[in-house]
Parts: C-alpha cells; structure tokens; sequence
C-alpha cells in the first residue's frame, strides 16, 4: 500500500506550501528530501570538478558521479557504458537526430514516428527529414487514444481489432514499417493521453519486418511511473529526464545499445570527450564519455542517484498500480459531477492508461480554467503541452491536463472536482 | 493575481462587442499566440485617418477575448495618431487587473493585431 501522508512528509515543498494539490507532476515533478540533502552535500562536501583532479574531493565527487551511472544502468537493465548523461530527454532526442540520423539517413529512406510524440520527439526527426530529403511517416491515432497500427498511416480509419499487450500478432505494421526504413521513433507513454504504448511487441513486429531498423523509445513520461527493461522491451535507445522522476533538473538520461554509440559521431566537441588532441586530427575517448563534453550537471547527476533509491524503496509495480487506479477514480468523479461537460482526451483507454488526464472544460479556454483552479492551490497544465501535431489531429487548440503522482490522492482528485465547480459558477455555466 | 476575472471582463467575453466580419474593411490582420492557440482575427475601416468601423474573430481565452472587445470599442472614432500611443500600459489600464508574466500575453494579443493594422 501507498501511505500518501507518509510520503508527502518526505517532500518539503508540502510543509512550505501545506494546501498545495499538485497536478503538474508530468511537467515535473516534486523533489523529496533525500534528493535535496544530496545536492546540498556535494556542494558542502566535495563540490569538485570530476575525471580532472587526483586530489581526493575530485575523486570523491567521480566516485559518487559514476555510482549514479551504475545505478541507472541497473535501474533499465543496460550496462554502465550505455549511459550517457545529457541534459534531458529532449537533449537526448536531439543528440540522436545529430550523431546517429545524420550518419546513417540518406534520401528516400523512411524515419516512422506517430502523432502523440511531445514536440522533442517528433521536430529533430521531422526536421532530419527534410534536410536530408527522408520519408518522414506519422503513425495516427484511433478513437480510444491507442496508436493506430491496423491501417496505412496518414489517413484516418477506426480499427477494428482491440490490441492486447501480450499478442504481438494483432499488431499491423505492414506499410508502416518497410525496408527503407531506418528509425521507429515513438513514444512509449503519451505526456497529453496517458496512452502506454505496447513497446515491446511493437519492436517484436517491426523488427520482423526490418531487422535493421533502429527503434528509439522516449521514456520521459515511463521512466518515473513503470519498470523498465531495456533488453526485455527490444529496443535500441531509451531516453528520459531526471526532474519528472523525483531528480534534480539538468540531468537526462540517453541509453542506447554500445555497438551503435560506437558506430555514432559525437555531439558536442571539446572537454573529457577527447582521448588525443593533435594539430591536425582527434581522437575520441568510447562511450559513454564521448558524448559527454565539458562539466556537466555533477551535483545533479549525484542527486538522481536518491531519486532512483527513493522510487526503488516504494517500487514502480506499486506506484504504477497505485497511480491507475487514481486516475481512474478521478475520471469517474470528473464524469460523475460535469458528464458531457468534460471532455477527456482520448478517452477511450481509460482503464489502460498512466496518470495522465487532458480535458476540455465546457467550452472554456483551459487557461481561464487553469487559471481559477490556481487561485486555489491546484497546480495543473494548460496549453497544448508540447504536442500541437496531437492536438490538431484531435481538433482543439489546447486541452487542461491534470497528472497524478504518488504522493496524490484522493483528497487532491476532490479539491479538483471541488475547483472546477468554482469555475462553473465564477463563468455562470 | 486576485480575481482577474472580474464582472467587466466575464461580460465582454461573454458578450464580445465587435464580434464579427466587416464586408469590406481597409485592412485586416490575423494574429496568433502560439503558446495557447488564441488566433484574432480584425479587421477596420479608415475614413482618411478615422476608424470608423472595426470588428474581430477569433478564438481565445477570457482576456484576451475582453481585451479585443473593450478595445474595439474604444478605438472606433479614433484617429490614427491616437492609436499609435496606445500601448501595453493602456491595455493593463483598460483591463483594470493585474495579470501574470503569462497572461499578460493573452491581453496583448489584440494590440499586436491593431498595430499590424496601423
């Protein structure tokens, strides 16, 4: 069981802010203390540079630095030199598009992504595309907010057949997947639907039909909610961000299989990424500090360590089981009270999805919705969220989108419910 | 940012003065917030240097769909030289509340449009 007061005592902002609701966790989210103490330590402690001195304070904070390594690596079932620090998962997104598209995309080759990707996953590739004269393939949505992948992408169809997590051989990537094609980039949970995406039986089937395509899988949004495996998901790079799973911000997460990191060019240039400089020529040092030039984020990398612990001691199983069943409850509230009133966004695979809730309120701009809830301490998103080509194809402009952690319960879902009652009546609806 | 959404601003969103097409307007702009999806749409028509029509379409939230009202009503009779000196401070007047770093953008929205059309 999830002990929620328990847990809210562990992160500070609640004794700061005692009536906050906190809604916003997919943005980012809150930070217990453990995290903050790590942070507070390196810099009271042993806040030197590290891999540079062979004074024992630069060895300390390397030790610490490459301990947060191993325990990420552990974290995905990926070994240590496949982690590689970036400064989010956007940065890790983008760090592909440059060393590894850029390398390997020629003209008329496919790269396969799908509407629901946050704008990081889905710009880098579009604009890859169109440098390099590459197909660049959308994979649509059906009704219930599943990826589509019975039906040629682009064009609309409902699909008939209901995908199951554990058949693989409902899953139709005929068109979609093809020869030419070199990278399946998708997300595997939508930051707006809350839809989990059935990763390793899509890698199952697309490998199949390609063996060499190169599937990149955005965690952003599972990372902080599910247990990941890398080796059993199948695929070829993972990334995500340290601050949407209890870290500090400035720190992400990009694994990827060692044989490709080797084959890829480097990012950046410069600092702890050479392993010869000479007048006329470089060498580089392997993965994963190839790819990691100049000083990076050392207090923060430090601190994702607690993080992980901290998500390891409550265990993901419980805290994704936990974060559904609120979900669920919120939904059934938010129906009960506003019926036809609240429009929830894909709607469809409510029982099925992470603690994500994008709405539409009456007819009402989220902003003014956002914006009367926050005059009661409820934190949730307005906008588009970083996902226009979504919110196009679903045909609303922007949406509100209230997202569950654990340290939420059911008090926050009724101070929700109760908040938007406010709207109502402040607009006279 | 207490109460923003005061009786005046519930009544121009709910009630937008100047909402609408103009057949034959001297010129008419569309402007956007990318951050919300706000899109107005104004259009005016001079005699010589008056306003002697204006009205606006669009899309938006409760600002800045009061914004757009409360300004269309005080620019029609207005020449252009007075519409030049309009700006971000008189809008907040207009408004009467005090917005946030964010919202402040909703409330500009039609200003941006007015001065395309100046």
């Amino acid at each position: 069981m999830i002990n929620v007061l328990k847990i809210k005592k562990d992160f500070p902002i609640f004794e700061n802010n005692p009536s906050l609701v906190y809604l916003d966790s997919t943005a980012t989210s809150l930070k217990p203390r453990p995290v903050i103490e790590k942070l507070v330590e390196y810099y009271s402690k042993y806040s030197a540079n590290i891999f540079r001195g062979v004074y024992s304070l630069s060895e300390k904070a390397t030790k610490e630095y490459e301990k947060t390594r191993e325990k990420i690596a552990k974290f995905i079932n990926g070994k240590k030199e496949e982690i590689i620090f970036t400064r989010n998962t956007t940065e890790g997104l983008n760090l592909l598009a440059y060393s590894l598209g850029r390398k390997i995309i020629e003209k008329n080759d496919e790269i396969v992504t799908t509407i629901m990707e946050h704008h990081s996953n889905f710009v880098p590739w579009q604009i890859l595309a169109q440098e390099s004269g590459a197909v660049f393939k959308v994979i649509n949505i059906n009704q219930s907010g599943d990826l589509d992948l019975y039906c040629k992408n682009i064009k609309i169809k409902k699909s008939k057949c209901k995908m199951t997590m554990q058949n693989s051989k409902l899953i139709n990537l005929n068109n979609i997947i093809t020869k030419k094609t070199k990278i399946l980039t998708l997300t595997y949970i939508s930051n707006v639907l809350g839809t989990v995406n059935p990763i390793k039986e899509i890698v199952m089937v697309a490998k199949k039909i390609n063996p060499k395509v190169i599937v990149i899988v955005d965690a952003a949004q599972a990372a902080p909610h599910k247990k990941i495996d890398v080796l059993d998901l199948g695929v070829d790079f993972l990334a995500f961000s340290s601050h949407k799973m209890l870290g500090p911000t400035g720190v992400g997460v990009l694994w990827g299989k060692y044989d490709l990191l080797c084959e890829m060019f480097p990012f950046n240039f410069g600092g702890e990424m050479i392993a010869e400089v000479f007048l006329d020529k470089t060498f580089f040092k392997d993965p994963p500090y190839k790819f990691e030039a100049g000083t990076p984020a050392i207090a923060e990398v430090i601190a994702l360590s607690e993080a992980v612990s901290y998500l390891e001691k409550i265990g993901l199983e419980k805290i994704e089981a936990y974060e559904k069943e609120l979900v669920q409850l919120a939904y059934q509230r938010l129906k009960e009270e506003f019926g036809k009133n609240i429009k929830i966004l894909g709607e469809g695979n409510i029982k099925e999805r992470s603690g994500i809730l994008a709405f539409n309120f009456y007819n009402l701009h989220p902003h003014d919705v956002a914006q009367i809830l926050s005059e009661k301490n409820i934190c949730l998103r307005s906008g588009h969220h970083c996902a226009q080509p979504l919110h196009q194809f679903l045909g609303v402009s922007s949406s509100c989108r209230a997202s569950f952690y654990f340290y939420n319960d059911k008090d926050d879902v009724e101070k929700l419910v109760e908040g938007l009652k406010e709207v109502k009546i402040k607009f006279k609806l | 940012m207490f109460n923003i959404y005061t009786e005046i601003i519930l009544d121009h969103y709910q009630h937008p003065r100047n909402f609408g097409e103009i057949k034959n307007p001297t010129k008419k702009v569309e402007v956007a917030n990318p951050l919300c999806g706000d899109k107005i749409k104004m259009m005016i028509v001079f005699d010589k240097e008056k306003v002697t029509e204006v009205k606006f379409t669009g899309v938006g939230c409760a600002i800045s769909t009061a914004s757009a009202s409360m300004l269309t009503e005080y620019i029609k009779g207005k020449t252009k030289e007075q519409l030049k000196k309009i700006d971000k401070n008189f809008i907040i007047k207009m408004l009467g509340v005090s917005l946030g770093v964010n919202r402040i953008k909703c409330a500009l929205l039609s200003l941006e449009a007015l001065k395309k059309l100046l």
